[in-house]
C-alpha cells in the first residue's frame, strides 16, 4: 500500500473538515490524551442520554492527519450508541472505519487515540475498570 | 557546492547502511540530529574489542585486562584531545543527558542553594530544561529561561538581566537541535561567569558537527553523546574543570569510584574516575575512540564546511517548494546542520510517512524541545538533519519527496 492509500479522500477529509469538532457545553465525560511519541492531543466530550446513549459528542485536538480524523471520524459512528458499546469498540473498528489503511506501528498510535481517549472517559464514567485502553 | 576537501564517495562507502534499500529505495538518512550512522571502522573496533581484548579495566593485573585498560584509557585521550580539554577532565557517561544529570546531582546538590536562580533558554533540548526543574524544585530555588530573538537566536538583553540576580548556573546549548542556531557559548560563559554562574554547554550537537575547544569556550561543564558523532549508543562524555570535579560529591557509588572503603564511610578515587562507578561501558569508549579518529582524519573545519554547503543547498531547494516554511537563522554561516520546517497544513507525522515510503528518514515531532515550539507557535515540526555522508542528492530526494506529499494532500 502507498501513502497514496493512506491519505485517500476520506481522511484527507475529515483532517481538513472535522466533523463533531470543538467544545460541549454540558457534558458528563470528558477525557484527554496525548501520544508523548510525537504530541497529538485529542479531547472527547459526551453527553450521557436516556438509556446511557451518547446523546452528544464532540472532540478537539491537533496532530496528524491520521489521528485528527480518526477521533473525527469515531464521534460520527458514535453519536446515539449506548456506553456499552464503546466498550465493545476494538483496534481492527477503527482500522476498519479508517478504511484500513496500512499504517506502521508509529503511526497505529495515531490511529488509536481518539479511541483510547473515549474509552478512558466512558470507562471511568462506568466506573468500570479497563483493561488496556488500546485493545 | 559541495566541499572539495571532504571526499564524499569514500566516506559514503565507508557506512555499510548506507548500501540498504528502504521500500525498495536508496537509504536516504537526514535524521542525524537524532543519531548518526556508524563507519565500518568503528564498527570494526567493537568486534575487535570482544573478539580479541575484553577483559575489566582498572582492575584486572593480567594481559588482557591491561590491554583493555590501556585501549579505555586511550579512547579518553582521544575525546580529550578532540575537544581541547586535559584527559583527566573527561568523564564518560551514557550521553549528554547522563552527563547533564551528573552535574545536576553532582554539582548541583552541592552548591544551589533555596532561593538561587537557574538559567536555561528556550531553545533547550528537554535535557538541558527537566534536570534543572527537578534540582531547582527540590533546592527551592527558581528556574528562569533566557528568550529569544524573532530570528530564533538568544535574546542575550535578557540574559543580561538575568544575570542581575546573581544564578548560581547557567545552562545553554552551543547548537539547537530544532533551529540550528549557533550560540555564541564563550561569550555567553564569560558574562555568566562574571556574575558568578557555573557555566553547562550541551554540546551534543555541536561536537560531532563543528571545531569544539573546551578551554576556548571557558565553560566548567561540556556535555555530549558518542552515538551522534558516529559512535555506538550508550556512551557519551562530560568534560568539566578539574577543580570543580575534585570539589564535587560523587554521582554513583560502588566499585571503581572508591579509594578507600570502610564500614561507615568512604574516601574517592581520583577524578575522573570517581565518577565511573561500575564497570565502565568498555567497549564503546573504545568504539568512541574510533569515532574520534574518523572525524579527525576528515577535519573538523572540512566536516563543518560540507554541512554549511549541504545547508545552503537545502535552504535554496526547499524554499522553492509551495507552502513551505523553515525555521531558524536564515544565514547558513550562524547555524548548524538541522533544518526544521512544516510543508502547507501538512502535519510533521504525516510528512514522515511520506517521506518514508521513498526511503527519506527525517524526524517530526516537537524534537523533545516543547517549550521551544511553544514559542514558535507550533505543535510539531518536520527536521532534516546533516552529515558528512549526506549530498546534495539527498537533498534533491527530499524535495522531490516533499512534491509528492503536496500532491498526496492537494496544497
Amino acid at each position: 500500500m502507498s501513502a497514496a492509500d493512506i491519505y485517500k479522500e476520506l481522511i484527507l477529509d475529515y483532517y481538513r473538515n472535522p466533523r463533531n469538532f470543538g467544545k460541549l457545553e454540558r457534558f458528563d465525560i470528558s477525557a484527554h490524551d496525548t501520544n508523548p511519541l510525537c504530541g497529538d492531543e485529542v479531547d472527547m466530550q459526551v453527553r450521557v442520554g436516556d438509556g446511557n446513549r451518547i446523546e452528544e459528542i464532540k472532540f478537539s485536538g491537533k496532530g496528524c492527519a491520521i489521528s485528527q480524523a480518526s477521533a473525527s471520524m469515531l464521534t460520527e459512528l458514535a453519536k446515539g450508541k449506548e456506553l456499552g458499546w464503546v466498550k465493545t469498540l476494538s483496534k481492527d473498528d477503527v482500522f476498519k472505519m479508517l478504511g484500513n489503511p496500512e499504517l506502521g506501528p508509529s503511526r497505529i498510535k495515531c490511529a488509536l487515540l481518539g479511541m483510547k481517549v473515549l474509552k478512558m472517559g466512558v470507562y471511568g464514567y462506568l466506573g468500570a475498570k479497563q483493561e488496556n485502553p488500546e485493545d | 557546492m559541495q566541499s572539495e576537501s571532504l571526499d564524499l564517495d569514500r566516506v559514503r562507502a565507508d557506512f555499510p547502511i548506507l548500501r540498504r534499500r528502504v521500500n525498495g529505495k536508496r537509504l536516504v538518512y537526514l535524521d542525524n540530529a537524532a543519531t548518526s550512522q556508524k563507519p565500518k571502522q568503528v564498527i570494526e573496533s567493537l568486534n575487535e574489542f570482544y573478539s580479541n581484548y575484553n577483559a575489566n579495566v582498572h582492575r584486572s593485573a593480567h594481559r588482557l585486562g591491561e590491554e583493555a585498560t590501556e585501549a579505555y584509557e586511550l579512547a579518553r585521550e582521544k575525546v580529550a584531545r578532540f575537544v581541547g580539554s586535559p584527559t583527566e577532565q573527561v568523564v564518560f557517561t551514557r550521553g549528554t543527558t547522563e552527563s547533564i544529570n551528573l552535574v545536576r546531582f553532582a554539582w548541583g546538590e552541592r552548591f544551589v542553594r533555596r532561593g538561587d536562580t537557574v538559567v536555561t533558554t528556550l531553545m533547550e533540548h528537554h535535557s538541558n530544561i527537566v534536570p534543572w526543574q527537578l534540582l531547582a524544585r527540590r533546592k527551592g530555588a527558581s528556574l528562569k529561561f533566557v528568550g529569544l530573538e524573532p530570528g530564533g537566536t538568544l535574546d542575550v538583553g535578557s540574559l543580561e538581566r538575568l544575570l542581575k540576580e546573581a544564578p548560581s548556573l547557567v545552562a545553554v546549548t552551543q547548537c539547537s537541535n530544532v533551529l540550528g542556531t549557533v550560540n555564541d557559548v564563550a561569550k555567553l560563559c564569560a558574562i555568566s561567569r562574571k556574575a558568578g554562574a557555573a557555566t553547562v554547554v550541551d554540546a551534543a550537537q555541536s561536537v560531532p558537527h563543528m571545531p569544539v575547544d573546551f578551554s576556548q569556550i571557558g565553560c566548567d561543564f561540556l556535555a555530549f553523546s558518542g552515538h551522534k558523532m558516529l559512535g555506538p549508543t550508550g556512551i557519551g562524555a562530560l568534560v568539566a574543570r578539574k577543580e570543580l570535579l575534585e570539589e564535587m560529591d560523587p554521582f554513583h557509588g560502588g566499585g571503581e569510584m572508591i579509594r578507600e572503603v570502610f564500614p561507615d564511610h568512604s574516601t574517592w578515587n581520583d577524578v575522573p574516575f570517581k565518577f565511573e562507578a561500575g564497570t565502565a561501558n568498555i567497549a564503546d569508549a573504545v568504539g568512541l575512540g574510533a569515532a574520534v579518529d574518523y572525524l579527525r582524519s576528515l577535519g573538523m573545519d572540512a566536516v563543518r564546511e560540507h554541512e554549511v554547503g549541504l545547508l545552503r543547498y537545502a535552504v535554496e531547494s526547499l524554499s522553492r517548494v509551495k507552502g513551505l516554511r523553515m525555521y531558524g537563522p536564515a544565514n547558513p554561516e550562524r547555524r548548524g546542520g538541522v533544518l526544521a520546517f512544516n510543508l502547507a497544513d501538512i502535519h510533521a507525522h504525516d510528512l514522515s510517512t511520506i517521506l518514508d515510503e521513498d526511503g527519506i528518514a527525517i524526524r517530526a515531532g516537537h524534537h523533545c524541545a516543547q517549550p521551544l515550539m511553544e514559542w514558535l507557535g507550533v505543535a510539531a515540526t518536520a527536521r532534516a538533519s546533516f552529515y558528512i555522508y549526506n549530498s546534495n542528492d539527498d537533498v534533491d530526494a527530499l524535495v522531490a519527496g516533499l512534491e509528492k506529499a503536496r500532491r498526496i494532500f492537494k496544497v
